[in-house]
């Protein structure tokens, strides 16, 4: 197990240090962030003055090191364009992006489950039938249009409910959140609904999968045979086997719906990581660039060292098939 | 596979009736979803508008001297100065939104389908690698997919985009570096079953080389799930594209692809102008939804675990 643990260890740095050279070398290579910061009249010593400053002025390698001395310690550089550590920037927005995502889950579990149930009860009735319709149709619907669609139908034809900004916050340990006031709410359910709807297509698949196989096995049949009501066989021993295999998809989809959040907080200006790292492409703000990426790299390099690690926990084989 | 040999049923005593051929047996058992077929029919059509667009088109939406900014913004059924009608409006230029999505398919489809294919090609190969050599070619290759495999498709594309720059060639390049390692892991998948059968090993027998045994031998029975993975990434190669391209890091704006044209209709939507966008969307939704539809049926046909 040890063995394993330092192995699959040093798998992540090494992958997360061929991600940083590839990272910052890559978005050194675009444009020249001088030429966007400074006065358009400034003469030669003023631009290799801000040039210096900056420490562009140092070759690629030097520039490298100075970053990883750096990123070890936490610094990953000073935004061009807010003169503020790039970390702080992104660790500011990250409430904004993780609120959003963890609403899109749940929405997408509150939802889908029922519908899924109800599609692995009656899988040949008309309703069936119409909900995995439905779901296919989530799947094959571009994230960034439904979102159009969205904005279009709720905020411009009907006016039910705004389509910009996270609305009125209020601050738990010193985190704004938008839940808990109403207007917040008001500002959350439409993106939310936008994010979620990728989930949901996938829990009506896991759940309507799950219920289909719950019901022909055995300890179904008991319950029927000991007289239990068709409620309670649904709604107690068929909900908790099938929401193992969802808590545990959901629970990795969960970086992937942080990083899908980049479509919906541009469509509708939500002030997440997600909007920042767009603005920040187009603005050149390398720093911001590279931290943003090396944090979400990060983000995933530990998220899927511990499902490796929970799992080889879980089902030794894992840990035998990596051993050898 | 263990399914077919338990219950006594090959494909061959599948469906002797339907066709003699296995091209006949294949065709007839695609048709029997009529949905399939009629998404198939729409396929084609949507690829015929693309390729004959320049014919087709009611005007070329990249001829500035076609357009008048006095035609900018106009809904649907509207008519222009010159007295043509614009079915569905106008941008923002006054270009006609039903040639732009016409070349914008064309963009779309182009390189959606140019991308999902070279990533076959380069995903097959490192597959195929993989499967026939084992060892640490093996380790390597799967390594880096595994890898590559559990970060999410947009943010890979991303990060090469942030680092590449934008322009249709780094389009490209991000597609195929998204799409490669499901190919190669499908193709791994398959071929290491293969390669266990008895025709590989009186091929290896026969002293042929490894190219043709690679190639000749091994590579035509791994296509069926190819095949199938195939048309599901072509869309979501074209998905993305208008994703990466609405969030303004995609196509350049010379030449737009259905997710730019959705990108510029953005700015009017608050204002009510809805067919800008909405057109492009719809013309993306249908070309999607064919394509997985489509991708569906191929799944059921091709395997052999579902077949009757």
């Amino acid at each position: 197990m040890l063995v394993y643990l330092i192995r699959r260890l040093l798998q992540s740095v090494a992958v997360l240090f061929v991600m940083s050279l590839l990272v910052f070398v890559g978005v050194f290579a675009i444009g020249d962030p001088v030429e966007i910061l400074i006065n358009p009249e400034a003469d030669q010593t003023e631009i290799a003055r801000v040039r210096t400053s900056l420490g562009l002025d140092l070759p690629l390698w030097r520039q490298y090191l100075v970053f990883l001395a750096n990123a070890v310690s936490g610094d990953l550089g000073h935004s061009f364009a807010f003169s503020v550590p790039a970390i702080e920037l992104i660790f500011e927005r990250m409430p904004a992006t993780l609120e959003l995502a963890v609403t899109a889950t749940f929405m997408g579990v509150l939802i889908g489950v029922p519908l899924g149930m109800v599609a692995g009860l009656m899988p040949d009735s008309r309703i069936g039938k119409s909900i995995m319709a439905g779901s296919i149709l989530g799947f094959s619907l571009p994230t960034f249009w439904v979102g159009l669609m969205l904005i279009m139908v709720f905020a411009v034809q009907l006016g039910w409910l705004p389509s910009t900004g996270r609305g009125e916050t209020r601050s738990i340990f010193g985190l704004e959140f938008s839940f808990l006031t109403l207007d917040g709410l008001r500002h959350l359910a439409l993106p939310a609904l936008n994010l979620a709807l990728f989930k949901l297509s996938l829990t009506i698949r896991l759940s309507r999968a799950g219920t289909r196989e719950a019901m022909l096995q055995d300890y179904v049949k008991f319950a029927r045979a000991k007289g239990l009501a068709g409620k309670r066989i649904i709604f107690v021993h068929v909900f908790k086997n099938i929401m193992i295999p969802i808590v545990t998809v959901l629970g990795l989809e969960l970086g992937s719906t942080i990083a899908f959040a980049v479509v919906t907080e541009t469509i509708f200006a939500w002030p997440g990581m997600g909007k920042l790292i767009i603005d920040s492409i187009n603005r050149l703000d390398r720093p911001v660039i590279v931290a943003y990426l090396m944090i979400i790299v990060f983000m995933f390099i530990v998220i899927n060292l511990l499902v490796d690690l929970l799992y080889s926990v879980l089902d030794p084989r894992v840990r035998l098939a990596e051993a050898k | 596979m263990t399914t077919a040999i338990e219950t006594g049923q090959t494909p061959e005593v599948a469906a002797p009736q339907a066709g003699a051929t296995p091209l006949g047996r294949f065709v007839s058992d695609f048709c029997e979803s009529r949905v399939a077929v009629g998404a198939l029919a729409m396929l084609l059509l949507i690829a015929l508008i693309a390729i004959f667009a320049p014919w087709i088109a009611p005007q070329d939406p990249y001829d500035l001297r076609q357009l008048d900014v006095m035609n900018g913004r106009l809904p649907p059924m509207a008519q222009g100065m010159d007295g043509q009608t614009f079915w569905l409006g106008t941008d923002a230029q006054g270009r006609d939104m039903l040639s732009g999505i016409m070349y914008g398919l064309r963009t779309s489809l182009s390189v959606g389908i140019g991308a999902s294919f070279t990533a076959l090609m380069i995903g097959m190969a490192a597959g195929l690698l993989a499967a026939y050599f084992g060892g640490f070619v093996d380790t390597l290759i799967m390594r880096i997919v595994d890898i590559q495999l559990s970060f999410p498709s947009i943010l890979t594309a991303l990060i090469l985009l942030a680092v590449l720059g934008q322009g249709i060639d780094k389009i490209i390049l991000a597609l195929i570096a998204v799409q490669w390692a499901y190919y190669a892991r499908t193709v791994r998948g398959t071929a290491l079953v293969e390669r266990r059968k008895e025709y590989i090993e009186a091929a290896q027998c026969l002293a042929l080389s490894h190219r043709r045994v690679v190639f000749k031998h091994l590579l035509p029975n791994c296509l069926p799930p190819l095949i199938v993975v195939n048309t599901v990434l072509v869309a979501s190669a074209i998905a993305l594209e208008a994703t990466l391209s609405f969030l303004g890091l995609g196509l350049p704006i010379t030449k737009p692809s259905l997710g730019l044209l959705i990108a510029n209709g953005f700015a009017y939507m608050l204002s009510g102008k809805y067919w800008i966008s909405f057109f492009p969307g719809v013309a993306l939704l249908i070309t999607i939804v064919c394509i997985n539809l489509v991708g569906d049926q191929l799944r059921d046909v091709l395997n052999p675990r579902l077949q009757k």
